[in-house]
């Protein structure tokens, strides 16, 4: 008897590490990636802002990746589940890894991450688990700004000029079969979602439908069909460019282990 | 006996007053209402601080700041714990700490405390529904625009006074 409650208890603590996981690479990757725009924005404030929003989610990161090494219990810091893990351990969403593109195609991947994000981190705040519910109240606070300044982004750009019109339709076309896998299932939600610690991904569909077609409408753009969409990043099956990604973000800890300053 | 000449909770609550925010040094951590909460475990000082943004890098310059001010007080042993919830708002920035603020130029976010600075309203400013106005630091013209929603650091929003034209940073409120 006591040995079944072990093992429950040890699948819980497998789904909620993969769950927390998701969580922190989604911010990390997206993090990444923002950042690659450091000094080469359009615009001044562009440029800070994108900065900005690259630091809250690298914090967020930090939380949700130390609280993972913490459920996992075998030692292991946000810095290390950061730094030295290689692509296939990775869980994030592969909106989080496509290229920026243009400054529209990089608004429009936020835009259309940011409104899940509000979205799951809102559901979240509701979760049995009080660690998650905390994280998940700081980092909604960060994350309502970022989704107020993308989506009047995708406005202003969709609803401009017929040059960026025509760019943030293309953004638009080309991120879209990305963004299916926010609401697939895996096998680790269930018994997250049966447990009120987090939110089966199918029931946020409605929510972030609702925001996106909203601004989507606003800003003159046609919102595709759902046809074909990618998925694997919750399971580690990356695109190629996770690993480019990876090469950078953690060549420093891989050439001198255990560099600190 | 040591624990007999530890100081008091009060007296340690008056030295991290003066401990300085180190991005906005006319602001201390206690007016910030970053640290909340300090009490003795012991022979050692427990100080319970909460970050003000996730990645704020300052956070880590403030502990180490703590740290630091608390030795040089002659505390041998001290342990930073991190709250996060309830989190961090502006509404606990202090009256004097928002007067501070704006004489150093930074126009002070909104007061959730207020009857007028309520969550509601200041949605509605956000989406410009509200009459909410933020004020020139400079020369108090309410004639303002916001120039971009980050401005030097996470906290802070770019503005510009139509008045004046002098452009100003806007503590957010969150």
């Amino acid at each position: 008897m006591a040995t079944a409650i072990i093992v429950e208890a040890a699948v819980d603590r497998a789904a909620l590490f993969e769950f927390l996981l998701r969580m922190g690479d989604n911010a990390l990757i997206l993090g990444h990636r923002l950042s690659e725009w450091c000094g080469h924005a359009p615009a001044l404030e562009e440029d800070i802002a994108l900065a900005n929003t690259a630091l809250d989610l690298i914090g967020q990161t930090q939380l949700w990746l130390g609280l993972a090494g913490e459920v996992e219990g075998r030692g292991r810091s946000a810095d290390d589940l950061a730094y030295l893990r290689d692509a296939r351990e990775f869980r994030n969403l592969l909106l989080t890894e496509r290229p920026n593109g243009d400054y529209g195609k990089t608004m429009m991947r936020q835009f259309l991450f940011d409104a899940w994000h509000y979205v799951v981190l809102k559901a979240l705040r509701a979760s049995s688990d009080a660690r998650i519910a905390e994280i998940a109240e700081k980092a909604s606070k960060e994350v309502s700004y970022h989704l107020e300044r993308s989506r009047d982004l995708v406005i202003r750009l969709g609803d401009g000029t017929a040059e960026s019109q025509a760019r943030m339709q293309e953004a638009l076309d080309d991120l879209w079969p990305y963004t299916g896998e926010m609401f697939v299932s895996e096998t680790s939600d269930e018994p997250l979602g049966a447990a009120g610690m987090a939110p089966e991904p199918q029931s946020l569909k409605a929510e972030w439908d609702a925001l996106v077609a909203e601004a989507l409408s606003e800003a003159t753009l046609k919102k595709p069909a759902d046809g074909h969409m990618h998925k694997g990043g919750k399971r580690g099956i990356h695109t190629e460019h996770l690993g480019y990604i990876l090469a950078e973000l953690q060549f420093l800890q891989r050439a001198y282990p255990g560099a600190t300053w | 006996m040591v624990t007999a000449t530890r100081p008091s909770v009060k007296e340690i609550w008056h030295w991290l007053a003066e401990v300085p925010d180190p991005e906005i040094p006319v602001v201390s951590v206690t007016d910030l209402g970053i640290v909340r909460d300090v009490a003795w475990d012991g022979d050692t000082l427990v100080v319970t601080v909460t970050p003000t943004y996730s990645g704020c890098p300052a956070t880590t310059v403030i502990n180490i700041d703590i740290e630091q001010a608390l030795s040089d007080k002659g505390i041998e042993s001290v342990r930073l714990e991190r709250r996060l919830s309830p989190a961090w708002t502006t509404d606990w920035i202090s009256t004097e700490a928002r007067r501070k603020l704006n004489d150093y130029g930074i126009a002070p976010p909104i007061d959730g405390t207020a009857a007028d600075g309520r969550l509601l309203k200041r949605i509605e400013r956000l989406s410009g529904g509200s009459d909410l106005t933020i004020a020139c630091p400079r020369c108090g013209s309410t004639r303002t625009e916001k120039i971009s929603q980050f401005g030097s650091t996470p906290c802070k929003a770019n503005y510009r006074c139509r008045d004046c034209l002098e452009p100003f940073d806007y503590f957010k409120c969150i």
